[in-house]
């Protein structure tokens, strides 16, 4: 029934939120055309330069060369096509590809213009990236699966600082295994704790995330001014190394950025694989589901609804406790108070982003992590922007993206109520 | 209607219009839980200092400590009302967040924009009185964290964008945008090379209270301010038809747009106030005890808030009573860390332990069942 | 397979839902259950199936008493339920929802769904069911997702079938098919139990009739023992009317003309589309419909909640098509939403409080931007002795009311104004008998002092009983019009136009 296309009755005009919002992409489309030509098209020609392998590499690939201004100039002309495109729809389809093609298109000006005559290496920022979505996509992975049973969770922040200053602490004790072990374990455990507040103790959910958040920051800080200060050697943690997988490690572009890592993007890859065929395609996956869509349904059906959303939420926690640790043993070694700085909360933007879907999720945290290390980047080429600036591009980003996208994504029907058994 | 004989119906309108006495178990969730959590969260957050090799004796003295910092002298009340002040402000925006329905993490962004706007106006217009200056000071404080929340609220209403991820991000943009300020040649001080803003000058500052008992007594005239407001909010919410929208727009926004509220009109309105409260809270510290701006001098306040308006279970009083307390437990912190030498971070445990046991009434019953007459589960409608 | 209830006793705190309810089902056999809403008949069936622990009393399957633990233990035992509001995962494919628990599984605890399809096919042929295993949930009618229900439970190789309220959302026509499906299962020896309030259904499908009152079984009878008014007496324990009484049809002028509206859900698909239509004083207009054909739309777009995408409502012969929900309340249109505690009270709100929920702003009740709370509570005394609402105080909050007395709230809020148009979308659903004689004669009350009444409702009785003419919504659209001097309103004719049937 839902079926009843409006683009048959064409006779009518009617007032359609798909003609809605193809208007304002319109707008946005243009209004990033002018952009584009009043500072980006600005250029006193030269050309930009982009590295895609480095001289030491198997297979060389020649830079990539393009001449700024031109270039810009064009892009111009896409985004004001799309935009005139939009604005003038009668069907109001395809604004979703049209604003990511517009986006697209804009960074690509932007890089264009920061690069004009000078050098960049652009597989470097790409390796970069997919190291910085690492902690992101893990907290969007944690998100999915917590929300995928009908748990929010605001507290993944506070789980990933767990992860982190665990992985520090036991790593610098006992080596980074048992180390990364402890704080896939800590981040479960406040999986659990979280769990036990809303589930059993059906404190709201968000109050929950705020408490474990608060309460993370508040112990670690302690123990890392406490402890840390005084007895060094506790934070000081042998690091992951990159492992370079023979022959794909070699591929020019793709090598560098998902194959010479180290086990954490390994273990990111895997566990978004896994979280993927478990949930849309195994017998348990199913359950977990339906828990999150309804559980009554689940209930009366025999599936132990609680029991279900403690063990989401706690694998959720693992997941969370894992991308932590790698920000201190895929990292630096050692804890620093709030190391997070909000990882956790981009993390579940990355998951409404993501649609839900672990892939979405993971998809998400590479464009974050495109921007966060564009930014460390662009610092580099000396623009005239402010790097405040470039670094709240990717805030900004994600407001937009939820602003634009919360009304045509759906989420689990549960999410976020309490299920309280008659 | 004015017929001296009353008509059945009369009679019994009458009749409804008597009010029952408030049940036991009001009286418990307000004073019985409450006086509970503390006491656990002082207990475990005991338990953690030993975890972390801190000597019994010294817990003994840190918590010694953080009673006489706190409440043991006109000095030590001084520091709490200082630390209470701009807790309860924000707090109060945080509160008629909720009551609203909505979830405002933004109050520490709002706190630094509204803290940032006031030193500008601080600094500058040399020459104006202190009833004309300092006015202007703290409403330029008001009037750019309500715009700056206002933003939230105008996405959550023209799009739906749920408030917790905008006003989160809207906190993470404040951060850098302050540091940027900071650096901008008329803001930052001049000579200096670290971002730090000019000082406010004598005639925005608020005026101290007790600097004619000890000049190190810190409490300002923000004190009325942080009162007026508690009453203002308290006389908007239950008082007035505005009070009354936020509030049925809060318990179900259904129902409130089948009424015929304006619920866009609600978001930005009530965002926009929590957002000036909390703009409030940060003039209230730049223009009462900084005197001036540097990174991160919102120093969790805004976080903070959150708690308070929690504990205060989003009432205007109650927001005030639990800004006092972790007011208190902040100054009683800060002599905890002088007197016993341990970390000022502990009372952050303390406090989200607090905010957990508050908001988990059911976990308290079941940690203290005689504190309790029967059984919370038992209820059923 | 045969069931004994004996001294079956549930209590909720201190209300008692159930006390000493003694029943036995028998295979091969449909046993009707008849109760009015809040009679216990909900809560003994959930004991039944496991869901509730009973109090005291016990339940034995062939003779051997069995303890039931959890709600998965009663569809282990071969007892079946068939909820009133379907235990379905929307976005699930009907394979899915069938499986759902009892999954079959390939390596890697992988979900074999091509197990799954043959499985539910091999049940659609065995009981002539015709559902397609890979449609998706919220795609399908209610009818459809029904069976899914069914095959649900014979998936599970139930015995026992228990149907709460089946009929409340089918059309006349699916519930005859519903009523071949129930026939076929008794042909295959399941024992059947069928709950419900509608008398004639119950005479027409049951074997054995027993009543429930106020949580104790009253009487049992055979289907011919009795009329369906000594069953309705003694359903509710006082003589009823089942009729309403209404004064003679003398419509006054148009009041609300709605002209080719057009209404779009969010996804853009059509709720409501291009449907015209006037209601006048002195009349009350029905909307029949099954749920989900555009009725709710239609409701809220009136009552200003629902953006409107294409055509005109005028009211009194101006133009309200972009008037706001309370320029409409101010101009006499009155709304009794259809989901009262989602959309009509704000449950944690006084009885006071809510009684001003949308005229707080009056001049009667605030000056300025200040509320005169003792003006609202005296107001609200007066309405809720008027109105019958029963309850301690006005300052009692709203959740602690019953269904009934929370509608009658609702009722004396919207009728306690300066009403011209009175809209009611399900005005009476899911309440006592009590609650909804009054509501209607208050409906009636409303036409006869000149008000336009727009009824929408799915229990086709309802409808017949109260309009002075029926529209038939099928799809978005107004398929038929009955009574007024047109098509008689007869009740197969109207049931087949709300199935789509062109007449």
């Amino acid at each position: 029934m839902a079926m009843d296309a409006v683009a048959t009755t064409s006779t009518r005009k009617l007032d359609t939120a798909a003609l809605r919002q193809s208007k304002i992409a319109g707008v946005i489309l243009i209004l990033l055309a002018l952009v584009t030509a009043l500072v980006f098209a600005q250029v006193d020609g030269g050309d930009a330069v982009f590295r895609l392998s480095r001289p030491t590499d198997p297979w060389v690939l020649p830079d990539l060369v393009v001449p700024a201004g031109p270039f810009n100039w064009i892009a111009v002309a896409i985004l004001t096509f799309l935009g005139v495109r939009q604005w003038l729809s009668k069907t109001g389809k395809g604004t979703s590809l049209a604003l990511g093609i517009g986006f697209a298109v804009l960074i690509a000006a932007f890089l264009v213009w920061a690069t004009a005559g000078k050098a960049f290496s652009l597989t470097g920022m790409l390796q970069a990236t997919v190291v910085r979505a690492v902690p992101i996509a893990m907290g969007g992975l944690a998100g999915v699966l917590s929300e995928r049973v009908a748990v929010v969770n605001i507290g993944i922040e506070g789980i990933l600082l767990s992860g982190a200053f665990t992985g520090a602490l036991i790593g610098s004790l006992l080596g980074n295994w048992v180390g990364l072990i402890a704080a896939i374990l800590v981040g479960g455990m406040f999986g659990f704790i979280l769990a036990a507040l809303v589930v059993t103790y059906r404190v709201d959910q968000i109050i929950a995330g705020v408490v474990i958040n608060l309460f993370v920051l508040g112990l670690t800080s302690y123990v890392s001014s406490q402890v840390f200060s005084e007895y060094r050697f506790l934070n000081n943690a042998p690091v992951f190394r990159a492992i370079s997988i023979p022959v794909l490690g070699d591929i020019p572009v793709i090598g560098p950025m998902f194959f010479q890592q180290n086990i954490f993007v390994y273990g990111a890859l895997i566990m978004v694989a896994a979280a993927t065929y478990y949930l849309f395609y195994t017998k348990h996956g199913l359950h977990a589901r339906s828990v999150g869509e309804h559980p009554q349904a689940a209930d009366t059906l025999g599936i132990n609804v609680y029991r279900v959303r403690y063990i989401h939420v706690i694998m959720g926690g693992m997941v969370a406790g894992f991308g932590g640790a790698f920000l201190t043993l895929g990292l630096v070694g050692r804890f620093d108070d709030n190391m997070t700085n909000g990882r956790g909360f981009i993390g579940l933007a990355a998951m409404i982003f993501g649609r839900w879907h672990p892939v979405g999720a993971l998809m998400a945290a590479l464009i974050f992590g495109f921007a966060d290390s564009l930014q460390q980047k662009m610092a580099l080429l000396q623009t005239p922007i402010p790097s405040e600036f470039l670094a709240m591009a990717p805030y900004i980003a994600t407001i937009v993206v939820v602003a634009g996208i919360v009304g045509r994504s759906r989420m689990p029907a549960a999410d976020g109520k309490p299920y309280i058994k008659e | 209607m004015s017929e001296p004989a009353e008509t059945p119906t009369e009679k019994l309108a009458h009749q409804l219009l008597q009010k029952a006495a408030p049940s036991r178990t009001v009286y418990e969730d307000l004073i019985i839980v409450p006086v509970f959590a503390i006491f656990v969260a002082l207990v475990l957050g005991g338990l953690v200092m030993l975890a972390t090799n801190v000597s019994i004796d010294t817990i003994g003295r840190s918590y010694i400590a953080l009673l006489t910092g706190s409440v043991g002298s006109l000095g030590a009340i001084s520091e709490t009302l200082t630390a209470a002040t701009p807790l309860v402000l924000a707090g109060l925006g945080v509160a008629m967040g909720f009551r609203a329905g909505f979830f405002n993490i933004g109050a520490e962004g709002q706190v630094l924009m509204g803290g940032m706007a006031a030193v500008i106006v601080g600094f500058s217009f040399g020459g104006l009185p202190i009833y004309i200056h300092l006015p202007m000071a703290l409403l330029a404080g008001v009037l750019v964290g309500g715009l700056y929340a206002g933003i939230a609220g105008w996405l959550r209403a023209a799009t739906g964008a749920h408030e917790v991820i905008s006003t989160i991000m809207l906190n993470l943009i404040s951060f850098r945008l302050v540091d940027y300020l900071l650096k901008v040649p008329f803001i930052q001080k001049a000579g200096r090379s670290d971002p730090i803003s000019n000082a406010v000058l004598d005639s925005a500052t608020l005026p101290r209270l007790l600097d004619w008992v000890d000049p190190n007594m810190r409490v300002h005239a923000g004190v009325f301010l942080m009162l007026f407001m508690v009453w203002f909010c308290y006389w908007l919410l239950f008082k007035t038809t505005i009070g009354f929208e936020f509030r049925a727009s809060g318990e179900n926004p259904d129902a409130a747009r089948f009424a015929g509220m304006r619920s866009g009109l609600i978001v930005v309105l009530v965002m926009a106030l929590a957002g000036a409260l909390a703009g409030l809270a940060g003039a209230n510290q730049v223009l009462g005890v900084l005197g001036r701006a540097s990174p991160g001098f919102s120093a969790g306040i805004g976080f903070n808030a959150i708690s308070v308006a929690l504990l205060g279970r989003s009432h205007p009083v109650g927001v005030l009573i639990a800004g006092l307390l972790f007011g208190a437990l902040e100054a009683g912190g800060r002599q905890m860390q002088v007197d016993a030498g341990v970390s000022l971070d502990l009372i952050g445990i303390v406090q989200s332990l607090i905010i957990a046991f508050i908001a988990a009434p059911l976990l308290v019953r079941a940690v203290f069942p005689w504190g309790f007459r029967g059984k919370a589960a038992s209820r059923k409608e | 397979m045969d069931i004994e209830l004996r001294g079956i006793t549930k209590r909720f705190g201190e209300v008692v839902a159930n006390s000493g309810v003694n029943l036995s089902i028998r295979a091969g056999e449909v046993l009707g259950l008849l109760g009015e809403n809040g009679a216990g008949k909900s809560t003994m069936m959930n004991v039944l199936s496991g869901l509730y622990r009973p109090d005291e009393g016990e339940i034995l399957i062939d003779g051997k008493p069995v303890q039931f633990n959890g709600p998965g233990d009663g569809i282990r035992a071969g007892i079946g339920m068939v909820h009133q509001h379907f235990m379905l995962v929307p976005v699930f494919t009907v394979a899915e929802n069938v499986v759902l628990g009892v999954e079959p599984t390939g390596p890697l605890d992988s979900l074999d769904l091509k197990t799954a399809r043959a499985q539910v096919r091999e049940i659609n042929e065995t009981y002539g069911l015709e559902v397609d295993p890979d449609a998706l949930i919220e795609n399908l009618p209610v009818g459809i997702q029904q069976r899914v229900e069914i095959i649900k439970v014979l998936f599970r190789s139930a015995d026992v079938l228990i149907f709460d309220e089946p009929t409340a959302v089918l059309t006349p026509q699916e519930v005859t098919d519903f009523f071949k499906i129930v026939r076929a299962l008794r042909e295959a020896g399941k024992a059947l139990v069928f709950i419900t309030h509608k008398l004639h259904e119950i005479l027409e499908i049951a074997d054995r009739i027993n009543v429930l009152r106020a949580g104790q079984i009253v009487g049992e009878c055979l289907p011919g023992e009795k009329t369906d008014l000594e069953l309705a007496e003694m359903m509710v324990g006082r003589p009823v009317s089942l009729e309403v009484e209404k004064k003679p049809y003398e419509p006054g002028e148009v009041l609300l003309d709605v002209k080719d509206l057009t209404i779009l859900r969010e996804d853009d698909s059509l709720a409501v589309d291009d449907v015209s239509f006037s209601v006048r004083r002195h009349e009350v207009v029905g909307i029949a419909g099954v749920q989900g054909n555009g009725q709710s739309a239609l409701v809220e777009a009136l009552a200003g909640v629902h953006r409107i995408a294409g055509g005109t409502i005028a009211f009194e012969g101006k133009d309200i098509t972009r008037a706001s929900a309370r320029a409409r309340h101010q101009m006499g249109i009155a709304h009794i939403p259809e989901d009262r505690l989602k959309n009509g009270v704000v449950a944690n709100f006084s009885i006071a409080e809510n009684m001003v929920l949308n005229s707080y702003y009056d001049d009667r009740y605030s000056r300025g931007v200040m509320m005169d709370w003792n003006a609202v509570n005296e107001r609200a005394a007066e309405y809720s002795a008027a109105f019958d609402v029963r309850t301690p105080s006005i300052f009692e909050t709203v959740n602690h009311l019953s269904g009934g007395n929370q509608q009658k709230m609702v009722v004396a809020r919207e009728m306690s104004r300066d009403t011209k148009l009175l809209i009611a979308a399900h005005p009476t659903r899911g309440l006592d008998v009590g609650s909804i004689e009054y509501i209607h004669s208050r409906l009636m009350d409303a036409r006869d002092e000149g008000n336009a009444v727009l009824i929408v409702s799915s229990e086709l009785d309802e409808v017949i009983a109260l309009s002075d003419r029926i529209l038939v919504m099928f799809k978005g659209k107004i398929v038929a019009q009955f009574g007024a001097g047109g098509r008689p309103a007869d009740k197969n004719d109207i049931g087949l136009a709300m199935a789509g049937a062109a007449l």
